[in-house]
């Protein structure tokens, strides 16, 4: 089990946590012109990587923030955790 | 039966305290501290079961964890309990164990005839056997193959014992109480580290129980007893014994299951069977010793033919002798201790060592005891079926390829000992890769991976004192890291003998002529000729040859065999062993009870029971109930012989003539407030929301960024910048993710925040004619007209002293009102609307009447938005806005989405007016059809229409409105019905909705 570091709580387990998916996907600006590929890219394609992923997750049964964590996906080791809209280095 | 094998005085079992227990049946006595196998040894019992595969009578391998054979099936207080190792499991009064896998006695086994089939049954023969003809699987072979599979029977009865979990954390975790985790244990805990020290066995010390060696100046069990003693007196310091960790995972988690009333006759009233504890250490010190090898040789598997250290402590434990006349059998110094034991015991063994001239300390003391000892002798196979009668021992040459002078000697028990085999499961699974050690021809842990280190004999270190020393200074390392304090502990003197170097040599050559079985694995009956065949079939990687074998795969995962697996892969390929490598250990390292897993999280307790405030009333009121997500809620009100057909068609029917009441607190509440609310509404929901005014409510759909319909339910302004936005029972959850993941990863720029509050209403939804005329008797003061509360407008009220929040919306397509009020004066609202609505004829209904109502009017619910619908199936065109944008919207625009051939919502309704349609039938043209029959889509909600007294379905079909008048069939194979339906409009009843504006 994960032993997240909350940005807003601390260190706490995967199980207060629901897992978000790739934190780099940006969703495409409201009522912006954009082609069929742009927006499938959007929906549907995620790059499933080997090694350093950052990923949101979303700390339901705490503080209720999502947040971003930079994860090894292969060792599971945690990285560095971002609050929401925190720059990432 | 008496204990012909018990010695006086010796061991640490309570002699005051006789236990009485049956094994088979038969009625058998120990002492308080046996486990089930030292006191059958002291019975003389030494066949206990039968092998998987070839039924051979099978003894006593082990004293521990390690065990192969002894797996038995107990019975206690009416419960049953498979896949007990007889080596763990402690006796109690009234015990009851028996053997497994063999029919119908372990002395008499049908099944032993496999024994003289072997021929038929290679490595891999389920994968060559059962292949032919494929009509043979399932009436022959599968049913064959469940029979004979498994150890033991599982009880099909609920398991009435309780299991606790427990989350724990600590700055170090220990794995196991011998030498190593007692020195370090003590060095940490010194320095104020917060400490956890695991021990699998009930008594503590490891192998300072059974070794002849002194720690500062006291025998090596005084020395663990002092330090035992004073680590419970410490309050930094947890030590349990009875627990095994048994998984090591992710960022130093480690789970533990610890055996807290399984060696009682009966769990005490308020204490669990089992916990397992979920511990999240800082650091980990893997101390969890070694397991000796067995040495391979021919019929190694007879009972009476044993791992030398487990005879050892049978003796020095339990006070037990594994046989009179025992042969010890080594490569190595350990033999030696086992022997003198026997001696110093008034038993003569003989040492038969591979070695040619070995000398050490203890090698003298044995020839001064005058043990007989044989260099460069081995055992070439042992004689006697259920238990060992002779063996057969040769003389072998330097070059450990010839065998000489084969004679018989008498003997009861053969002691091996092909060195020791260190236990690095635990730092395996962290991730810690590990190395071969040449010198003690095993495998130890590499590099730390996580936060772990293994100590001790489980590193490869087998002197006490370097192992003790080593232990003081991993100790106080780990803990001055997080305690940063410097209290060391100086380290004791320790007295032990030295030891020489062990032989490499471990498996015995077959002699001329002879076709001995020599087994590898004794649980799963895999021998060398089974892993040389495996080769010559083209095996290669070891992951194969595991599974192609079953090498290691048995419930001891191979704590025995995997090393001389190994070793037998790399000698026939000429490779060294770590090329070969190993196979991958994976948690749980001992078998773990299933209740022990689940833990209290069973029945009822498997997941929360919401109720509604309410809850009381309804159950006063013969409500039957039903569960919704995790909510209980009234299915119908049960009056006299009714059942859930006639209720709900009265509850329904009462509701279109008169008025009925409904609780719908499980309905989702969410409070949405901030200057930019009605922008983030407006891009949540497909309808326009930036023009509602303070007052009003609209019924909005909100989609996933696919197009597809999440939700729906109506936002009611409460003010300028507050809205009362309500969801499904079902989706509250998710909605409130989903707008807490916009608000805070996509527009932070929005000034909105949102809170569930779901739980602090409580609601009651009035419908029916008549709700008019009871709201006005229940708000005299308030202007209740349809001018004063139209369609849609929202108001607050007080309700006989109480505030109330009364919302006019409607489900049920009537005249309907919802009233809120807060939780805690909802059972006073519920009975004042009843109380009020008497003279308008008022009753309860529950869902499946409310059901019935939104089914008739055509309304869509969870069965027609299944993941599945965008609004255009659902009829809800209207509600997607053309001019803004909003989530999901550049996804309607996808192909399949704007496609004619998509399957739309209708009505259904049977041509005989009178047979109802199953939910879930399909919906097809001619019933007659080939297989496929082309399916034009499928019935999704069914209910009795009580407007019309007939039934009505709401189904999602191709082409939808254009079928309307259309003549089709509904087909449900599961019911095995095919009923002549008519289309029509979804909107059943009331189609201009005129009711819920009247």
């Amino acid at each position: 089990m994960l032993y997240i570091n909350c940005p807003h709580c601390g260190l706490r387990s995967q199980n207060e946590f629901a897992y978000g998916g790739d934190a780099t996907v940006k969703r495409p600006e409201l009522n912006k012109e954009i082609s069929d590929q742009e927006w499938d890219n959007f929906v549907y394609l995620r790059k499933s990587p080997r090694g350093k992923h950052l990923e949101l997750w979303h700390h339901i049964s705490g503080c209720r923030q999502w947040i971003k964590v930079e994860r090894d996906t292969s060792t599971h080791e945690i990285f560095k955790t971002y609050k929401a809209n925190e720059a990432i280095e | 039966m008496s204990q012909d094998f018990r010695l006086d005085n010796v061991g640490m079992v309570n002699r005051e305290k006789k236990i009485s227990f049956k094994f088979n049946g038969k009625k058998y006595f120990g002492f308080e501290g046996d486990t089930i196998a030292s006191a059958l040894i002291a019975n003389g019992v030494h066949l206990v079961g039968r092998s998987f595969k070839y039924h051979r009578p099978r003894g006593f391998f082990g004293v521990g964890v390690d065990e192969p054979y002894a797996i038995l099936q107990l019975d206690r207080n009416n419960e049953r309990d498979p896949n007990i190792r007889a080596t763990e499991q402690e006796i109690f009064e009234g015990l009851e164990v028996k053997s497994v896998n063999c029919w119908p006695s372990v002395n008499f086994d049908i099944g032993a005839i496999n024994n003289f089939l072997k021929m038929f049954f290679p490595a891999g023969f389920y994968y060559k056997t059962f292949m032919w003809p494929p009509s043979f699987w399932y009436k022959i072979y599968e049913p064959f193959i469940r029979m004979a599979a498994g150890f033991g029977e599982a009880s099909i009865k609920h398991d009435k014992e309780r299991y606790e979990h427990k989350y724990e954390y600590c700055d170090l975790l220990i794995t196991g109480s011998g030498p190593s985790g007692l020195a370090s244990a003590y060095a940490a805990a010194k320095n104020g580290a917060r400490v956890i020290l695991a021990e699998d066995k009930p008594r503590f010390g490891g192998s300072l129980l059974t070794s002849d060696v002194n720690i500062g100046n006291q025998t090596g069990v005084e020395w663990a007893q002092k330090i035992i003693a004073e680590l419970k007196s410490m309050p930094n310091v947890t030590v349990k014994n009875r627990s095994q960790v048994f998984g090591y995972y992710d960022h130093n988690m480690l789970v533990m299951s610890e055996r807290i009333s399984d060696h009682l006759p009966k769990t005490q009233k308020y204490l669990p069977k089992q916990r397992l504890w979920y511990i999240r250490a800082n650091e980990v010190l893997i101390s969890s010793g070694s397991i000796e090898r067995p040495l391979v040789f021919g019929n190694n598997d007879t009972p009476g033919v044993m791992l030398s250290s487990a005879a050892k402590e049978y003796m020095k434990v339990y006070g037990v002798l594994v046989g009179k006349k025992p042969l010890i059998f080594t490569n190595n110094d350990s033999g030696y201790e086992t022997a003198i034991e026997f001696k110093k015991n008034g038993v003569n063994p003989i040492i038969l060592d591979t070695r040619s001239d070995p000398s050490s300390d203890i090698i003298t003391e044995a020839k001064n005891l005058s043990i007989e000892i044989k260099f460069s002798y081995v055992v070439v196979a042992a004689k006697g079926y259920k238990k060992v009668k002779s063996a057969d021992i040769a003389k072998i040459s330097d070059d450990k390829k010839e065998l000489f002078n084969i004679e018989n000697i008498k003997c009861d028990c053969i002691c091996v000992s092909g060195f020791w085999t260190p236990s690095i499961h635990l730092a395996s699974q962290s991730g810690n890769k590990s190395k071969f050690n040449e010198k003690i021809d095993a495998f130890v842990p590499d590099k730390s991976k996580q936060q772990e280190s293994t100590i001790g004999s489980a590193n490869g270190i087998f002197t006490l004192e370097e192992t003790i020393k080593d232990a003081f200074d991993k100790g106080f390392d780990v803990s001055n890291k997080i305690t940063e304090k410097n209290n060391k502990i100086s380290v004791p003197t320790v007295v032990e003998k030295k030891s020489t170097v062990h032989d490499k040599f471990w498996c015995v050559p077959l002699p001329k002529g002879k076709s001995y079985k020599r087994f590898l694995d004794f649980q799963n009956d895999v021998a060398v000729s089974d892993i040389e065949l495996a080769l010559r079939e083209g095996f290669r990687s070891i992951e194969h040859v595991k599974r192609y074998t079953t090498l290691g795969m048995a419930t001891d995962q191979g704590k025995t065999s995997n090393l001389n697996g190994l070793q037998l892969v790399s000698d026939i390929e000429n490779k060294v062993v770590p090329q070969v490598g190993h196979t991958t250990f994976r948690p749980p390292y001992t078998p773990v009870s299933i209740g022990a897993i689940v833990g209290r999280e069973v029945g009822k307790h498997s997941k929360p029971t919401r109720k509604s405030p309410m809850h009381s009333w309804h159950e006063k009121n013969n409500a039957v109930f039903v569960d919704a997500g995790v909510w209980l809620r009234p299915r119908y009100y049960k009056q006299g012989n009714e059942g859930i057909f006639e209720a709900s068609k009265r509850e329904a029917k009462n509701v279109r003539q008169n008025v009925g009441v409904c609780d719908v607190t499980t309905l989702g509440k969410i409070d949405v407030k901030g200057p930019d609310a009605a922008e983030f509404l407006n891009r949540v929901y497909t309808n326009a929301w930036l023009k509602l005014p303070v007052g009003k409510a609209r019924y909005g759909v909100m989609l996933r960024e696919d197009g597809i319909v999440m939700d729906d339910g109506t936002t009611t302004r409460i003010s300028e910048n507050h809205y009362h936005m309500t969801t499904t029972t079902a989706q509250a959850a998710n909605v409130l993710s989903h707008l807490e993941y916009y608000l805070q990863l996509v527009w932070p720029e929005l000034n909105v925040n949102v809170v569930s509050t779901t739980e602090q209403w409580a609601g009651a939804a009035i419908a029916g004619p008549n709700s008019r005329k009871l709201l006005m008797k229940l708000f005299p003061n308030l202007d209740v007209s349809n001018e004063g509360l139209p369609f849609m407008g929202y108001k607050e009220a007080d309700l006989f002293g109480v505030p109330a929040k009364i919302y006019r919306i409607s489900f049920s397509g009537e005249l309907a009102y919802e009233i809120n009020v807060e939780s805690d004066n909802g059972y006073f609202m519920w009975e004042k609307i009843m109380e009020v609505g008497k003279e308008f004829q008022i009753q309860p209904y529950g869902t499946e009447a409310l059901s019935t109502l939104r089914i008739e009017m055509g309304h869509v619910a969870g069965s027609e938005l299944d993941g599945r619908t965008i609004p255009y199936d659902a009829s809800l065109e209207g509600l997607v806005s053309k001019k803004k944008d909003f989530i999901g919207k550049r996804s309607l625009n996808r192909s399949a989405f704007t496609s004619t051939d998509r399957e739309k919502l209708v009505g259904v309704v049977p041509i005989d007016k009178t047979t109802s349609i199953p939910e879930g039938s399909y919906i097809v043209k001619d019933p007659k059809a080939k297989f496929p029959n082309p399916k034009l889509g499928h019935v999704s909600a069914s209910c009795w229409s009580v407007e019309y007294d007939n039934p009505f379905s709401l189904a999602i079909i191709k082409d939808g409105k254009n079928m309307i008048g259309q003549k089709l069939f509904a087909m449900s194979p599961l019911k095995n019905k095919t009923i002549p339906v008519e289309i029509v409009s979804s909107h059943y009843v009331d189609p201009e909705g005129k009711r819920v504006r009247s």
